[in-house]
Formats: structure tokens, sequence, C-alpha cells
């Protein structure tokens, strides 16, 4: 790949090179050299010499939060908001392990993130040292790649490569473990003038002829559909989306990474594919005669039952990584390249087809799309008199706060709904935990987003189960001025887990039951968020919904905790159970589309 | 399922072979040799690896360790167009009576006799799998009283170097 710039960010010489500095000084220069504005952490031992330095930084704001998972979730919403590398550090042992879960999502959801660790001295090192643990070979299966450095002259080679590897072509998780020998180390601080690593180089131009086939079939369809996911995010590419879905008139379905992609009040807009998703985005993939993939990757909550995935339809999979194309389903066209180039060239592509007079016409396809969504929209049922519903609260926060707010979930069924009823206008404004479903990812990666983005009202839609993994980060939300939002859809139990015992296991709730608002209130969410120096407000009936919403919306100086204690048995629909067809989706209990009887 | 022979050119540094290898196993592909060692060029090393796996799998396999920024290039060895090799060393059951058998044995595949002992002969043999195969199941009835066996090396025939077109490439 031509062009590799140690920083894709912010190229930015600091010092003269062959500079005389310790290790930990070079590591935090590097840190400044590739542009980071803000790292979270916890420092400890093994890390403790890059603490020193990182006191001093012009450039870097540390950001000290209370549990290492917390760091790493804050980096990969700062990455998911700003498209930046999220940065997060933590010591040897124990403080390293810790990142390990958010690497790991990192890893599932393509999300730019840089993880430094400290490591024991080099001499200690396989030897069981205290607070010593393989870190780099702990994450080789989660990282895109890591390093381990014992000499102190390797830094800033290091840290750039780092950084440009966890940036570009499909990004990704990098861990960086520093000895803490060569960060005592005496060194010279030099930059390296380019970037040289003959196994890394992403292809990101498409192949001109798979695009014109591509182009080619989406003229002859009849029943095209564009599935779009993360992808088109990372790549920045919702313009070009926007101009293929008018040229073409195709519909789209984003997937739950890619909410926000093309804006849900465009008309060619299906809604979201999968387990969750809608009736008219699940049934246009399984009767499209084509579908064109960009930036997806068939995951298995996307298509149900693989074998009975859209039975009659051509794939064409465009993905930066070739190793996505024909992993779960074969592709018929594949295109290697980036999102935004793939796109482009198809818009020039399917113009040159118009030019020839061939253009496809589906007026008949969209007949029976329009039949299906308006027959089947996303709906809820009404809770009991005098019950919240949550579906209701998280659509009205959607409503009140509108679509310059990002929104930031657990994972359960509060994600679900967030995905399902909030409309998402512009890209990166829906930030939440897909290939991993990481519980706990709600609290700090809103900390992160709201950190990448001040200006922005962030909302953090988290679930009761969820909440109580990470919210001691609001401690270092009150204390560093990160005033985010959060919501907490209190249904007092693992909600999903829940309703999987309502409709698998004859409802026999074994251990989901949580107690914060059923019975008793343990833990009190107010009293906890006051107990943080946060506002805690609570919601308890339908009437007080838009209110309570309003007064967390006028506060904007603290965080504010909202308890919503909502309906317990409300459900997701609609939903195609695991392993099951996405012909037999179900829009609700034992309820399925009339369409499919009549096949 | 069918064999394949990949070479795999990687950054000579520590932990790559780690990388490899629980590449591998976490992908579910099953390895039925390895050889790893240096090349012409010191900052390279060349794994063989023969997987026992069918055309689908084999090219998900080979896309996933190119995702390896470690790994610099893959090639498939076709049988026909390389030069294939393992190293056996045998040690074979040999009175007296039976020593001159063994012998001639390992003279037919034109292995090396590499030590001699009262009751033993070790044996010495390179070749392709097939060839060392059928010497094994001659050498079978002796009775084989130890076996170690190298994993698979192979090279393209002609005049084209893989490594250079690699480095020239980066």
């Amino acid at each position: 790949m031509s062009g590799q710039r140690p920083s894709p960010d912010h190229p930015r010489p600091v010092a003269p090179p062959g500079q005389p500095m310790t290790g930990a000084e070079s590591l935090v220069r590097s840190l400044e050299s590739v542009g980071v504005d803000v790292v979270f952490g916890i420092p400890g031992g093994a890390i403790l010499p890059a603490y020193d330095p990182l006191m001093d930084s012009k450039g870097v704001r540390h950001i000290l939060v209370r549990h290492e998972q917390g760091a790493g979730h804050a980096a990969e919403g700062y990455a998911h908001a700003t498209g930046r590398v999220g940065v997060c550090i933590a010591t040897s042992g124990p403080g390293a392990t810790n990142l390990v879960t958010p690497i790991a999502d990192a890893y599932m959801d393509s999300v730019p993130m840089v993880a430094i660790t400290g490591q024991v001295a080099s001499p200690l090192i396989g030897t069981d040292g205290f607070q010593e643990a393989d870190i780099s070979g702990i994450t080789i299966p989660i990282t895109k790649h890591n390093y381990l450095v014992t000499d102190p002259a390797d830094i800033p080679r290091t840290i750039a490569e780092a950084f440009h590897i966890a940036g570009t072509g499909r990004p990704g998780p990098v861990l960086v473990d520093v000895a803490k020998d060569a960060m005592q180390a005496k060194t010279t601080f030099s930059w390296p003038e380019r970037i040289d690593l003959p196994g890394y180089r992403p292809v990101s131009r498409p192949h001109g002829k798979q695009v014109r086939e591509a182009a080619r079939l989406l003229v002859e369809s009849r029943r095209p559909v564009l599935y779009v996911g993360g992808g088109v995010i990372r790549a920045r590419a919702s313009e070009q989306l926007r101009r293929l879905v008018d040229l073409t008139g195709a519909p789209v379905v984003t997937t739950l990474m890619a909410r926000g992609a093309l804006p849900d009040s465009h008309p060619a807009q299906l809604g979201m594919p999968g387990m969750h998703g809608t009736v008219a985005a699940v049934t246009a993939l399984q009767k499209a005669d084509l579908i064109v993939s960009l930036g997806a990757r068939f995951d298995d909550r996307v298509t149900g039952k693989l074998s009975t995935f859209a039975p009659g339809a051509t794939i064409v999979h465009a993905d930066i990584d070739p190793a996505e194309i024909s992993k779960n389903r074969v592709a018929d066209v594949p295109i290697v390249g980036d999102a935004k180039e793939v796109i482009a060239d198809l818009v020039t592509a399917i113009q040159a087809e118009h030019a020839a007079g061939r253009s496809a016409d589906l007026a008949g396809w969209w007949q029976q799309l329009d039949t299906w969504r308006t027959t089947y929209p996303i709906g809820y049922a009404d809770p009991p008199d005098g019950e919240v519903s949550p579906q209701r609260v998280i659509q009205r926060i959607g409503e009140i706060t509108g679509p310059d707010g990002v929104y930031v979930s657990g994972v359960g069924q509060h994600q679900m709904w967030a995905s399902q009823v909030i409309r998402y206008e512009r890209p990166n404004t829906w930030i939440n935990s897909g290939g991993l479903g990481t519980m706990g990812f709600g609290v700090p990666a809103a900390m992160g987003a709201k950190v990448g983005r001040p200006d922005a009202t962030v909302w953090a839609i988290d679930g009761d189960g969820c909440f109580q993994m990470t919210n001691q980060e609001l401690a270092t939300c009150v204390i560093n001025d990160i005033p985010i939002k959060v919501g907490i859809i209190n249904n007092s139990s693992l909600g999903m887990v829940r309703q999987w015992q309502t409709l698998f296991y004859n409802e026999r709730y074994s251990n989901t039951d949580l107690h914060t608002s059923v019975g008793s209130r343990i833990p009190d969410f107010v009293k906890l968020a006051e107990a943080y120096g946060a506002v805690g407000l609570r919601c308890e009936r339908p009437e007080d919904v838009d209110a309570t919403i309003e007064k967390a919306m006028s506060i904007n100086d603290l965080p504010v905790v909202v308890d919503f204690v909502v309906h317990r048995d409300a459900m997701v629909w609609p939903m195609v159970p695991a392993g099951v067809s996405n012909d037999d989706i179900q829009v609700a209990r034992g309820m399925s589309p009339t369409w499919d009887r009549e096949d | 399922m069918s064999k394949h022979t990949l070479s795999v050119l990687v950054e000579n540094r520590p932990g790559v072979l780690t990388r490899v290898a629980g590449l591998f196993a976490r992908r579910g592909f099953n390895i039925h040799s390895l050889a790893v060692g240096p090349t012409e060029h010191p900052e390279v090393s060349r794994i063989t690896v023969v997987v026992d796996v069918d055309e689908l799998p084999l090219e998900q396999v080979t896309k996933q360790l190119n995702k390896l920024v470690s790994v610099i290039k893959i090639v498939e060895l076709e049988t026909s167009a390389s030069v294939q090799r393992e190293l056996l060393l045998v040690k074979v059951r040999a009175d007296q009576q039976s020593r001159s058998n063994v012998f001639e044995t390992a003279q037919m595949f034109k292995a090396r006799v590499v030590d001699v002992a009262p009751d033993t002969i070790t044996i010495e043999a390179t070749g392709n799998p097939d060839k060392l195969d059928s010497l094994l199941r001659v050498l079978e009835p002796f009775g084989i009283r130890e076996l170690v066996q190298s994993g698979l090396v192979g090279i393209g025939r002609g005049n084209r170097s893989i490594t250079d077109r690699a480095l020239r490439s980066a």
C-alpha cells in the first residue's frame, strides 16, 4: 500500500531525531507524535515509568478510570464516535488481563484501538514474576497484531506501526506490551520516516472488472437488496452509499453495526435485518434475487440458519477483508476493497449502465416491500395499566434528544429496542457491542464517546444488569467533567435471558432475577448515582416519562442517571429464534407473518 | 478431504510460529505436518505446512494466514510442480540373521545406514511421503524400535524464487 504515513491522523513530528531520553519518555513522545489527544488508563507497578512523563505531556490527556475494562471500552467509545484510534493503557498482569474483554470486543466490531500495557522487566519475563501475565500471548487471537517491546530503541517504530495497523485496512485492536526495564533505560528518540511492514498491505482499491459485474447484476436484478454493514461506517462511506441508493432505487437493510449509515428517514431504508430485525428487512433478504453486501459479514445473527438464508439470491460481497468473503455464504462476485471506494466505483459503473439504457425496474419489488413494511412495522404491545413500556422510554429518549444525539447501549433487550425504535440519521451516532455482545459496554463507551464528542448529548441506554457491571466509571465521569446521561431500562432482571426462558425454558426463571425494582431495590440506582456525585432520577409511571427525560436533558454539568422502572415481561419482537430459518420469523409469540402461510 | 502443502514466508521474529500454529487450531484446521527453518534472507523464515482440508476451507486458511501481519507470503506447492521431501530416521531390529536383509532394503530405497548396534540398525532416508511410507511398510516386519520423522519441506521447480518475489513486492 502506498502512502504509509506513520500517523494517519495527525502527522506531527515533535522532537529532533536522536534526542536522548528514557524509554518511558520516548513512549509518551511517540504517542504525541502519532497525534493522540486522550488516553484512558490506570497506573500500576510495571507501567509506572510511563506515568511520570505522561504527567507533563502537553498533548496527551490521561483520564484515570476505575477499572481497566472501563479504559478499554472508553477507548472503543471514543473510536466509534470519532473514527479515530482510541487508546487505553494498563499495567502488567491483572491490569492487562482486565483489558482482554474490550480488546476482544474491538476485534469483533473492527474498532481501531491501541492498548498499551506495562510488562515485568525483561529478566523476569517467563519466571512467573509478580504481576506477570503473557498478555501478548493471551491476546494473539483477539488482536489484529501485537508486540512485546524489550528494547527501548524499538518504542517509536512500534507505536507508529501499532497506530498504522489499528487505523487502516479493516480497523482493529493492536496491543503494545512494553517491559518495565525498556521504559527505564536510556535511549534516543527517533520517529520513523516511513513504515515498513512487508506482511501488511491492505487492498483498498477494488477490481474494476468485479465492480462492473456487480453493476451489471444490479441493473438486471428484479429484487435486489443492499445489505449494509459496519464497514460502511468505518470507511466513512455514508455519502457514497446515499448516492448509490438514490441512483439504483434499491432497498437497503442496515445491520446492527450499520444503523445510521443511511438515514432512517430515507425511503429506501428497510431497517435492521437479523434475529430481531424488521419483517421487511428480513424478508427482503430472504426473497431477494440479488444481495449486494457492503462491509457486512453474513453473521449468524443476520443469516439465521445459513443453509436456508436467501436461497434465491446471487451474492455480491464487497469487503476490505478478503477473509470475510465466502467465509459463511459463498460469494458469486467477490470484491475486495474499502467500502468508500467500492461504492464510489459502483456509482460510476451504474451510471455507465444507465447511460447505455440499462436500468432495473423495481416497481413490483417495492410494492411487495411496502406491503411488508406497512403491515409489519416495528411496534410493541402496551404494558399493563400503570406500568412503563421500555420501548416507549427508549423511543421518547430518541425523539426528545433528536438525531444529533449519540446513543450508546449495553447488550440485551434494551440494545435491540434502541436499535429498533430510535431513528438514526447520521453515522457514528449509534454505538454498541455487536459481535462480542459485551454486557457492561454502555457506561464506559458512552464516557469515551462524550470525551471524543464533548458537544454532543451522549445517552447510555443501559440495562439494570449491564449497568451493574461497569457503573463505577460514573466516578470517572463526575471527576473528569464528562456529563453523560444514563437511562437504565430497569426490568429487575437479565431481560434477554429471561425472554429466552419465557420462550424456550417453560418460564423457569433460573438466576435472572436481579432484584433491582421488583420486590426490592438492590441497589437503589438513584442513591448509587448520588453516591458518585451524579444526579439520580427515577421514573415509575408512564405519565412521567417525558418530563423525566426533559429533566435529564436540562442537566448538562453533571452525569445524570435515570432509573426507568419498566414492565418486566416486555419482549423483543420480531424474532427469529437461534438456528431457525429466517422464513420462520415471528412478529409476536407464536405469530408469523401471513405471507409465510400463503407460500 | 485432501492434503495441501503451503509454503508460508514469515518474519523471522519470536512468537511467529505460535501465531501461525494458533490460527490453525482456533479456526479448526488440521495440521498434518509442519517444518520451520531459515531462508537465504536472514529476516525471513519459511514454514512448510501440510493441511488436511477441502478446497474452500483451504482458501479460508490462506486468507486468514495472510491477515497475520507477520506473514509475508503464502504459496501452495503443487506436487507436480515442486520437489517435496521428508527426512526419516528409523531404528530397526536387526540380529545376525536379518541384518543383511535390512541392509539390502535400505539400499533399495537409497537410504543410508547411520548407526549399527548388536541388535538394531538405524536408517536415514529422505524422500517424498509416498516413498517413505513404502520404506516403512517393507521395514515393518523386521520390527521398528523407534521412528522419528521431520515435517515436509518443499521447493518449486524451475528458476523462480518465491522469497525473491515476495521481498521485491514488499
